[in-house]
């Protein structure tokens, strides 16, 4: 399939907002604080609002601009609404914990209940529930 | 003749959005990501919208991109504005990167003349002008 010169154009620019948007979510993934990341969600939502353009101005349809107008004004409104809310994070709270810290928690957490458990339950002998409930 | 103008438009406004991108990967602070999320961003956005009116022609659509123009001008201001604040008050902002910063300085000005009007007043809270 060949090209028109504009069909080149529209495929650089798509180029260009793709490295956007994935720039855009390294961001979001990395950010130390809340706020980056609304910022980098903040410019997602601009980015998409020129890929749509972008199709539009390819194919010259004209039933996806309301989609544009709809996505300018409540592209904001997350961002606001974080940044209302923003308090002071504790250090290193904002970061994506790896797949063992996490399993660490987890058990931790749980040995936590079960301690609970015996200690406050008299009926628990230990154990789960065994068979099966039949109605 | 059109077409072309379409296409430098919408060339301009992807690299400027792709700028934004770079910069936001790039920069060391709150702020100036913040300037990357307003300035590059709205100018790329404001010229694709330009070069998608040239390719789509005269018509009742035009006003609607007009509309996401005025929109993309007037919310990214405020969004900015929240951002800067928010993260001025958790301190997010990184001093020593500042060339100048009125705000702490008008801040700390403000305290100490309160101090001087009333002495046994209580000190306020954190920034109570920051802002509205």
């Amino acid at each position: 399939m060949s090209l028109d010169p504009f069909g080149v154009v529209v495929v650089v620019c798509a180029g260009l907002l793709t490295a956007t948007a994935l720039m855009a979510l390294l961001r979001a993934e990395r950010g130390p604080s809340m706020l980056d990341r609304t910022i980098a969600l903040d410019i997602l939502a601009s980015t998409i609002v020129g890929a749509i353009a972008l199709e539009a101005a390819w194919s010259r349809r004209i039933d996806t601009v309301p989609i544009l107008v709809v996505l300018a004004l409540v592209g904001f409104v997350g961002s606001v609404t974080i940044a209302r809310f923003a308090s002071v994070e504790p250090e290193g709270e904002g970061r994506i914990l790896t797949r063992e810290e996490i399993a660490a928690q987890e058990s931790a957490r749980l040995a936590a209940e079960d301690a609970e458990r015996v200690s406050t339950d008299p009926e628990d002998h230990g154990g789960g529930a065994q068979g099966e409930v039949k109605e | 003749m059109i077409d072309v103008l379409a296409a430098v438009c919408l060339l301009g406004g992807s690299f400027l959005s792709f700028a934004a991108g770079m910069g936001l990967t790039r920069f060391p602070d709150l702020l100036s990501r913040m300037h990357t999320a307003t300035k590059p961003q709205v100018l790329g956005l404001l010229l694709m919208m330009v070069g998608l009116a040239l390719r789509l022609g005269n018509g009742p659509i035009l006003s609607m991109l007009v509309l996401v123009a005025l929109f993309q001008m007037l919310t990214s201001p405020v969004d900015a504005h929240m951002v800067a604040r928010a993260g001025y008050r958790t301190g997010k902002v990184r001093n020593d990167l500042l060339v100048v910063d009125e705000l702490t300085r008008d801040l700390e000005a403000a305290r100490a003349a309160a101090g001087e009007q009333e002495d046994d007043a209580e000190p306020d809270d954190e920034e109570p002008a920051a802002g509205t």
